[in-house]
């Protein structure tokens, strides 16, 4: 970290590996517009992201917790977990494999007659989406499902005894003693997004650009490790004032969580 | 909710289909089926390498990260002294910081004390990603062990020496077979970080599968993708019938 600090503040030599005097220039240089752009989308994408993740995993996380069937659990559970430890190159080619435009989901479509010309998912934000969303998506649940897991039964008896619906058992009781997990999942979710770089490079292709592209591109294609390693501490300042709002955004609700 | 688990499962799925494609490009659903991507994937010399790197990589960083995590959460654990709260931070950390930056940061340190393009970088680049996972698993299992066996021990007049290999370290040996495990698949699997830390000669294996995706588009790509799924999984189905994957993740229903 020390060494990428040091590098950020030193003049870059083109041509050249070794590095100039101590300079504030790189970071100057970010407030472009070109590279300002690539930011804001990366923070897009991570917010898209971090929201579907939830939206999509808070159910599956409900179900891993509360359903008894016993073989049923383990088959979520082993669904759930194996995509983690797949690593990001073998998820990212599955999934250039089912949105490319010869591609399982448009030979499918076209097949059935739904369309006439193939959708286009690779290059685009949508596409890097869907794919970013696979990835999170097992920590998500873990991290839901652990805070769900911490809740007392009792609370949700108590509020079926005093006569509430499920459904409004699920709104007043299940929901806010949840939030704890959904803060833990939201988070790690958006750094996994922020961190990640096959995804968008291989599926974005150069049209979807992070600051993950970003700094490989500067490190191995004009070798300005200088003004990459600025990169990498404006995102990294980035990552943690964004975690530190979703900290703070959710304060009112993590304080009545059960511990 | 079965939705999402098919969303889950669905790029799994097709590129299973892919693999036993016996045409060079995709199309669904296959004409002919055959194994020859198989027999291509195995066969192809930067594949093996990557996976012989990947191996040495993995066994020594998962075992230099279980030794080093182990002790200081024991550390962490059992003693007060200054500077804790930040031994902390700095430990969990590379759980925030992208491993982009983590990478490079690394790449430019080994170029300044000429270590460039050696396995040690790798491995410990790798021992830093990955200690953060093992320091978890064990101080978990440290929490769990009930301290009145250590003082039982003690007051049977075990050295500190004694109670601890007789005592602690078979009653923590769940928390560090599966932090290990844990450790050893993150490692194999890291692609981001090792992109930048390896060379030609040291590429692990996600990184050798980096390289064909850009470079070529035929299917054997798809059939090593088959090949990994099916060894992670059996390693999760494995670790959840003797480990109990539900405790060592910390999502069963408390009662």
């Amino acid at each position: 970290m020390a060494a990428v600090l040091q590098f950020s503040l030193r003049t870059y030599i083109p041509g050249s590996l070794e590095v100039g005097s101590f300079t504030l220039a790189n970071f100057t240089t970010l407030l472009k517009p070109l590279y300002a752009r690539v930011f804001i989308d990366t923070v897009w994408i991570c917010f898209l992201t971090a929201a579907s993740t939830l939206i999509i995993g808070y159910p599956l996380a409900y179900a891993l917790v509360y359903v008894r069937n016993a073989v049923a659990k383990s088959i979520i559970l082993v669904v759930v977990v194996t995509p983690l430890f797949l690593g990001e190159v073998v998820r990212t080619y599955s999934w250039i494999i089912v949105l490319g435009n010869t591609g399982f989901i448009n030979s499918v479509l076209l097949k059935f007659g739904i369309i006439q010309q193939p959708v286009q998912f690779m290059f685009t934000t949508f596409g890097v989406v869907i794919a970013l969303v696979h990835v999170t998506m097992p920590v998500m649940v873990i991290m839901l499902a652990a805070g769900l897991s911490h809740i007392d039964r009792d609370y949700r008896k108590a509020a079926e005894s005093l006569g509430a619906g499920p459904i409004r058992t699920f709104l007043t009781v299940t929901l806010p003693l949840s939030m704890p997990g959904v803060v833990a999942g939201v988070t790690t979710a958006f750094a996994w997004t922020f961190s990640a770089f096959a995804t968008p490079q291989l599926i974005g292709g150069g049209r979807v650009n992070m600051v993950s592209n970003l700094v490989y591109q500067l490190g191995f294609a004009s070798f300005n490790f200088p003004f990459a390693a600025s990169l990498c501490v404006a995102g990294l300042a980035l990552t943690i004032v964004v975690l530190l709002l979703l900290r703070f955004a959710a304060r009112p609700f993590t304080n009545i969580g059960p511990h | 909710m079965l939705l999402t688990l098919g969303f889950l499962v669905l790029p799994s799925a097709v590129v299973t289909i892919a693999a036993f494609n016996d045409k060079a490009m995709l199309s669904f659903p296959p004409q002919a089926w055959s194994l020859r991507w198989f027999a291509r994937a195995i066969a192809y010399q930067d594949f093996r390498e990557g996976f012989r790197n990947g191996l040495i990589v993995t066994a020594w960083s998962s075992t230099i990260a279980l030794a080093v995590g182990a002790m200081l959460a024991i550390a962490l654990d059992r003693y007060r002294f200054r500077f804790k709260a930040v031994l902390e931070g700095v430990l969990l950390s590379p759980l925030i910081i992208p491993h982009f930056t983590v990478g490079l940061g690394f790449l430019i340190l080994a170029a300044q004390i000429g270590w460039a393009r050696t396995y040690s970088v790798v491995i410990v680049c790798h021992v830093v990603l990955v200690l953060p996972f093992v320091l978890r698993s064990v101080y978990v299992s440290l929490r769990n062990l009930d301290q009145r066996y250590e003082l039982a021990a003690a007051s049977l007049g075990a050295t500190p020496h004694r109670v601890l290999l007789t005592i602690t370290l078979p009653l923590l040996l769940p928390g560090l077979i599966s932090g290990w495990l844990f450790a050893a698949i993150l490692s194999f699997n890291e692609f981001t970080a090792s992109l930048f830390v390896t060379a030609q000669r040291t590429q692990t294996l996600p990184v050798a599968m980096y390289n064909y995706v850009r470079e070529f588009a035929d299917p054997s790509m798809a059939a090593l993708s088959v090949m990994y799924i099916v060894g992670t999984a059996g390693l999760i189905v494995f670790a959840n019938a003797f480990l109990g994957l539900g405790k060592v993740l910390n999502v069963e229903q408390s009662r």
